[in-house]
């Protein structure tokens, strides 16, 4: 059936159609909906793991097992699970094994934009690169072929703005693969230095036969061109910028796979225009490669190593006519994102500011704690940091830094990887304070279970782990609970775990505003009489919550009736619904 | 045909996902290719948030860019100001009277800026501009912001009401049919 079809959605559905067994991965923008959509398969076993190294290792029990596997994850992601990817380079497979990665040029929501294309030319994979929704689909069945063929874990490589976008595709019937039953075989699966000297050369030579596939293979394909003053190598998102602006008019080489690179492709295709030219975004990744092979080009001298690619950004490179639209004289006020109304994470934030705490945050809607006013974040690195670092920065400063210094995470980026750092706290002693901003979700990538919630991926009832016990069993004897709306219960856990003499945990516990099940109370309002102006309210950086005619104002059509607000107002100008009557 | 472009753009939560849900299902029925591309993440909290239609005998890029756009539909009129330079020379815009603050308006470090609707138009942009709050409201839902734009937009397009109205039946879950084709035929009608 010809349908529209998300990237994302079309990578799921190929894996379902290449029969696709096991799926194991983690949220992040923006690879999250291609383990979403494969989840509603019933044929397909899917699960949310705590982090993307587990994902990938239980895609490579699966794999081992015989079965057809994959796991997902964004760019930033592999970097947590390149410790067995470079390795299972080493296995191979079983079962077919594909690797979803999704990087961010732009960076729409990720905190770098390294290009992943460097991890298949490290790790010695293929890498496969789809340009739109029906490549998702026919890329993610040929990385298994490939894969099984091979012998080899295959990459395939998505982009925001592939990932994201939906296109035609034609959806297939799903094949059962021939069955690859478990066969121990310690030379091959046993990794120690005695049978992994013996598997490198197999993966040097895999890279050799991989190359020589990708001289003829289709997916590498030469779409010819009248003017051939200009040839162009591109491949993904980028090759769509070029045929906006091109169409028919120079020769483009068109890569869907872009490591193992071919020769002589290259070669050939150089040697047919004057001037060779490489658009990709990111990195110089297949100019390197053409530069590698003494070929002189126009590659990153021309277009930015930083952010996304555009019709106009190539247009105005080549030299092409493009328009450039009018904007208004005044300046337009800035809109960015904010937590939401009602958002559990407020009152902690606003807790620690009036506090004067040092914060060292992590990776989660809660970053948005460190926009003003709010202002309460000084540190965020990437998943689980802020426990680990709290820790080295304690152990640096010592005592004083130790009475105002805390670590805010949350359930899910505790569950990823902030348990080893608060272990690290636990064996090697400094007087932390961790704050886990339990809001029972995963927040920011829009909605996923984990570890915590009690439910899987399906929405169905799973293990749960309590986080107070866990706490407790690492050895942390002052764990408490508060609840975020209660801004005194707030301030009372800050003070007293930041003045004991022990490391502590305090767990800020309510669920996302945003989640169905959470009941709203009714908006509040302001009496106008009672309102001095004094904008103490705004301290929170409420939406709902604005200064009008020096009055403090309400939008009730935002306002979920948290009460935080209310708590600030000194002069009682703020009603509840419960309150007025 | 020569690939046409409308972008759908509001702020993060407005419900933009099923106006372009619908424009695609429309747009694929008519015969046409399309893409649509959308923005998940972090600026979906809030933030200004904006989606790419685009439909042709062949679309290749997935996004619109500067002086593109055949039409800005807008939830929210800064908004509409904010995506005003990807409007292309005779480019329409369609555009809900609604304010929302940004957090800079809200914390005084700006102003909302005044009579947009008189500033686009000095610019020279063909501006259509409609409560459409108060007609979603009037439909039965505030909610329903998104089809009344839908039906304000489909006055421009030479498409079979039957066909739109079809299309909203594909997109939206049969309860809220009714309220929806009426949101959608006072959207029209304004």
């Amino acid at each position: 059936m010809r349908q529209l079809m998300l990237g994302n959605a079309a990578v799921a559905r190929g894996l379902y159609e290449a029969g696709c067994c096991v799926i194991s991965s983690y949220p992040g923008t923006p690879s999250t909906e291609i383990t979403e959509e494969a989840a509603k398969y019933d044929e397909i076993y899917c699960e949310w793991a705590p982090n993307e190294k587990v994902a990938m290792e239980a895609a490579f029990g699966a794999s081992l097992a015989g079965k057809r596997s994959f796991c997902g994850m964004k760019h930033v992601g592999l970097n947590v699970a390149a410790d067995p990817l470079f390795t299972m380079s080493y296995t191979g497979v079983n079962g077919g094994v594909v690797i979803g990665v999704a990087d961010d040029a732009g960076m729409h929501s990720s905190q770098n934009e390294q290009d992943s294309r460097h991890y298949a030319r490290a790790a010695k994979l293929p890498m496969l690169e789809p340009a739109d929704s029906a490549e998702g689909l026919a890329f993610a069945k040929l990385a298994y072929e490939l894969s099984e063929q091979f012998d080899t874990p295959v990459l395939l490589k998505m982009c925001t703005r592939i990932a994201h976008s939906q296109s035609v595709v034609e959806t297939g019937e799903r094949i059962e693969p021939p069955a690859k039953p478990y066969e121990k075989n310690i030379a091959k699966y046993v990794m120690m230095p005695g049978n992994a000297i013996r598997r490198h050369p197999f993966v040097e030579e895999r890279t050799r036969k991989l190359r020589e596939w990708a001289e003829t293979a289709e997916i590498n394909r030469v779409e010819h061109g009248e003017d051939h003053k200009l040839g162009i190598i591109t491949s993904s998102t980028s090759y769509q910028y070029v045929k906006e602006v091109c169409g028919d008019r120079f020769p483009i080489l068109k890569l869907g796979m872009v490591w193992p690179l071919p020769v002589q492709k290259i070669k050939d295709f150089a040697a047919s225009v004057s001037l060779l030219c490489v658009v990709e975004e990111l990195d110089g990744f297949i100019e390197t490669w053409c530069r590698e092979l003494g070929l002189s080009l126009v590659g990153k001298d021309c277009f930015p190593p930083e952010g996304e690619l555009s019709q106009t950004a190539v247009a105005e490179k080549l030299g092409l006519p493009h328009d450039k639209g009018a904007a208004l004289a005044e300046t337009i006020p800035n809109r960015p994102p904010v937590m939401c109304p009602g958002c559990p994470h407020r009152g902690l934030f606003y807790t620690l500011n009036r506090n004067k705490c040092t914060v060292l945050g992590d990776i989660g809607c809660y970053t948005l704690g460190a926009v003003a006013p709010l202002a309460a974040m000084e540190m965020t690195l990437c998943m689980g940091a802020s426990v680990s670092a709290i820790h080295g920065f304690n152990k640096a400063l010592g005592a004083e830094a130790e009475g105002r210094t805390v670590a805010v995470i949350g359930d899910s980026t505790f569950m990823h990887s902030g348990m080893t750092g608060l272990a690290n706290i636990a064996y090697n002693q400094s007087n932390s304070t961790v704050i886990i901003l339990d809001n029972s979700i995963t927040g920011m990538t829009g909605h996923q279970q984990n570890p915590t919630t009690g439910y899987n991926i399906k929405g169905d009832p799973a293990g749960k782990i309590d986080l107070e016990a866990l706490c407790r069993a690492m050895g942390f004897h002052r764990v408490r609970v508060v609840d975020p709306y209660d801004l005194e219960a707030c301030d009372r856990a800050v003070k007293e775990e930041l003045a004991a003499a022990e490391p502590s945990v305090i767990i800020s516990r309510r669920p996302c505003a945003l989640l169905k099940y959470v009941k709203h109370k009714p908006p509040l309002s302001v009496d106008p009489d009672k309102c001095k102006g004094c904008k103490s309210c705004m301290r929170i950086g409420c939406p709902a919550v604005s200064i009008k005619d020096g009055k403090a104002r309400i939008d009730a059509t935002q306002c979920v009736g948290c009460g935080v607000c209310e708590q600030l107002c000194k002069f009682g100008a703020f009603q509840s619904a419960g309150k007025e009557a | 045909m020569e690939t046409k472009n409308i972008m759908i753009v509001g702020v993060g939560g407005q419900g933009s996902l099923l106006a372009s849900k619908l424009l695609g299902r429309l747009l694929l029925d008519q015969g046409y290719d399309v893409k649509v591309s959308e923005v998940h993440g972090m600026s979906q909290r809030g933030g200004s948030v904006v989606t790419y239609v685009r439909y042709g005998d062949r679309v290749y890029s997935p996004v619109i860019d500067k002086g593109e756009a055949d039409f800005i539909v807008s939830f929210e009129l800064l908004e509409a100001a904010r995506w005003l330079p990807y409007l292309k020379k005779d480019g329409q815009i369609v555009t809900s009277t609604q304010q929302i603050d940004p957090m800079p308006v809200i914390t005084g470090a700006a102003q909302y800026p005044e009579n947009l609707v008189e500033k686009m138009k000095a610019a020279g942009a063909k501006v259509d501009a409609l409560d459409c709050l108060a007609l979603a409201e009037q439909a039965g839902s505030s909610k329903a912001v998104n089809i009344v734009l839908m039906g304000r937009l489909s006055h421009y397009f030479g498409i079979d009401e039957a066909r739109w109205l079809s299309a909203i039946e594909a997109v939206v879950p049969p309860r809220f049919l009714e309220l929806n084709k009426r949101a959608f035929a006072l959207g029209r009608n304004a």
